[in-house]
């Protein structure tokens, strides 16, 4: 058999999958009965809907003909990878990590992080340009969320603030 | 006269100093980053939202209204002026408003626009502070049978009537319902799919699944296409003021724009992406006048039809929202979380419950539209400056703002680790074709779906029929089957694929 439209054949895939998850994971809880439902039931009934219309996605996607295929094409892993991974090293600084002794470095040096590595995500990089950006956010960002909006940060090292 | 009445009490809550200055702020906040190319009314929303934490509910709502039409609005502009639909709703703006700005008509084009949408946003506004008093007597007459039918009907209208595939949409919504119900059982207590995270049993915050899935799932989906070259119109601005036939002809294409905009606004899943294609698709039916420009060309009723019935969309889609407390849409999703923020149940009760709240938010809605009108044409030149900021400057800003935003949310880590799974997702969802709107509509009623179903059941002791033998419940379930149906014709079926199909 020929997968005649990729993309909807891995996205029923994904929701069968998720779907048969979602009811397995609701068989832990109490399940009951209509008319008295236990934590279980709702997300059992939905985990099936989702399993089983998952399928009938996957079953049009190989029998229904499409011009080209639907190709789910090439995976951006670049702009991908920098993205999430500007936005995990934002969250380490900011917060530090108790488990791996890292302390937190505070809102300034977790904005230069991110604007640094996000923008390697892009076509054209220029280590000058994302620090002047950087500076300018870091900048903004200080006075319109901590000094006008005064949302908690903390917002130095804490080798510094204390 | 209870509508002048009530009208005034909501001026007088919104009239004061400080919850102007909010509207105002909301306004240009959302214009400026409605201007941005990609990013849409949603986006621009769940990123400004840490911004009202800590306003009084009733300054928060009003500055999130702003936000919204800002959005909204800034959409137009950039539609006009570079030819890229600032956010969905403005897809059809760019057929004609573009050709009017080559054509050095691009001020013509945006006051059209402008004038357009105030226009349809005061009589959006008339209406809803007309029909929310009589639905709200109608939705206390609903037991939990007919809440869980009107939002099966809504989640079905809410994907009939949205692009894409059918099928994958609706997955999608009971997928958004399932992770709505990730946290505690509140009958129960049962802390439910929360593999011993204590931050699960709370459950998965919205934010963070709209910041991951519509902000950093976009931005990596845009960085993956090559940056095209964006033609900015910047010199060609000059006259902002319509001609008088522009006028003659302009207002009856606003006056449709407007009737069916605030019609299909009412409806769950219309808002106003639907309303502008509805109302494009009228203009372009209309016999041309003798010596008319061809729809296509440039013709300024093709921008201001479908900006009237958009901003008419958007006012009336508070209507599903403010007196039954169900979203018609996910921007309405995002407000319902909004107001659970601040401690507000959005639903028939908040008008007797909070009336300077609801009447305010009401009020504020006009003040925002002339506020727009008021800041959007003086301050167009400074527009043009932000559009021809390059992509590779902004994107950076926009992760950051995700990433500060969900963190303030809580002022924990833990968000931070959730967007970016969540980013990945949304990055998924994507490349699969699957549309991520109908999801967040899921994840805001899936609790309140559940609720009701075990209500109606314990009430009917388990037997399902009950969803049948209450008329109005009968009545709404009949409906969403008939919408389904309607749209499975295979005469509609095409017609439907050809209208969100570009041309």
């Amino acid at each position: 058999m020929k997968i005649k439209s990729q993309k909807d054949f891995f996205a029923g895939l994904m929701f069968t999958l998720v779907g048969i998850a979602f009811a397995w994971g609701a068989t832990t809880y109490n399940v009951g009965n209509g008319a008295r439902m236990g934590p279980g039931y709702f997300p059992m009934m939905l985990g099936i809907v989702l399993a089983i219309l998952g399928l009938v996605v996957i079953f049009s996607a190989l029998t229904i003909e499409t011009v080209d295929g639907d190709p789910i094409g090439k995976i951006a892993w670049k702009p991908l990878g920098f993205i999430i991974g500007a936005n995990l090293i934002f969250g380490v600084l900011l917060g530090g990590v108790v488990a791996w002794g890292l302390p937190a470095m505070g809102l300034i040096a977790a904005i230069y992080a991110l604007v640094l590595i996000a923008g390697l995500a892009g076509e054209q990089y220029s280590f000058k340009a994302s620090l002047i950006l950087a500076t300018i956010l870091a900048v903004g960002s200080y006075l319109a969320f901590v000094v006008a909006l005064k949302l908690q940060f903390q917002v130095w090292p804490t080798f510094i603030s204390g | 006269m209870d509508l002048i009445n009530n009208l005034s009490i909501g001026f007088t809550a919104a009239f004061t100093l400080q919850n102007l200055i909010y509207c105002f702020v909301g306004c240009l906040l959302g214009t400026l980053i409605g201007v941005l190319p990609g990013i849409g009314p949603v986006a621009t929303i769940a990123m400004l939202l840490p911004a009202t934490y800590a306003l009084p509910p009733v300054a928060a709502l009003i500055m999130l209204a702003g936000i919204y039409y800002g959005s909204q609005y800034g959409g137009s502009t950039t539609a006009i002026l570079v030819n890229l639909p600032g956010e969905s709703s403005s897809v059809v703006t760019v057929i004609d408003g573009h050709q009017m700005a080559k054509q050095g008509r691009a001020g013509p084009a945006l006051a059209a626009a402008g004038l357009g949408s105030f226009f349809a946003g005061c009589v959006g506004t008339l209406i809803l502070a007309a029909f929310a008093p009589p639905l709200t007597e109608l939705a206390f007459k609903f037991g939990p049978a007919e809440y869980f039918s009107l939002m099966i009907l809504g989640l079905i209208g809410a994907v009939v009537l949205a692009s894409g595939s059918l099928l994958k949409a609706i997955a999608m919504i009971v997928l958004g319902l399932l992770i709505g119900l990730v946290g505690t059982d509140v009958n129960s207590g049962v802390a439910r799919f929360s593999f011993d995270i204590p931050e699960l049993t709370d459950g998965i915050g919205f934010i963070v699944i709209a910041m991951g899935v519509f902000g950093y799932g976009e931005i990596i989906a845009n960085l993956s296409r090559p940056e095209e070259e964006r033609q900015v119109f910047t010199a060609e601005v000059h006259g902002l003021w319509p001609t008088k036939d522009d006028f003659k002809n302009m207002l009856p294409a606003v006056l449709r724009g407007t009737a069916l905009g605030s019609s299909l606004g009412i409806l769950p899943g219309g808002g106003a992406l639907l309303s502008a294609f509805a109302a494009y698709t009228l203009e372009k039916k209309m016999k041309l006048k003798p010596g008319e420009i061809a729809f296509g060309k440039g013709n300024i009723r093709g921008v201001a039809g479908p900006e009237a019935a958009n901003n008419a969309g958007a006012q009336t889609s508070f209507i599903p929202l403010l007196t039954l407390g169900i979203p018609p849409n996910p921007v309405m999703a995002l407000m319902v979380g909004a107001m659970t923020i601040h401690n507000i149940q959005p639903g028939p009760q908040v008008m007797t419950s909070n009336p300077e709240l609801f009447w305010g938010l009401i009020a504020s809605m006009w003040i925002g539209n002339a506020m727009l009108i008021v800041l959007n044409l003086p301050l167009i030149g400074i527009w043009i400056k932000l559009l021809s900021i390059p992509y590779r400057w902004l994107f950076p800003a926009i992760v950051l703002f995700c990433a500060i935003g969900v963190y303030s949310t809580n002022n924990n880590v833990f968000d931070i680790w959730m967007v970016a799974i969540f980013g990945v997702v949304g990055y998924t969802f994507i490349k699969l074709g699957c549309e991520p709107a109908p999801l967040l509509l899921g994840l805001i009623l899936g609790p309140m779906m559940e609720e009701n179903l075990r209500r109606a059941l314990l009430l009917s002791r388990g037997d399902w029929s009950v969803f049948v033998t209450r008329p109005i419940s009968a009545g709404l379930l009949g409906a969403a089957v008939l919408l389904l149906v309607i749209v499975l014709l295979p005469s509609v079926k095409s017609k439907r694929e050809e209208a969100f199909v570009e041309d």
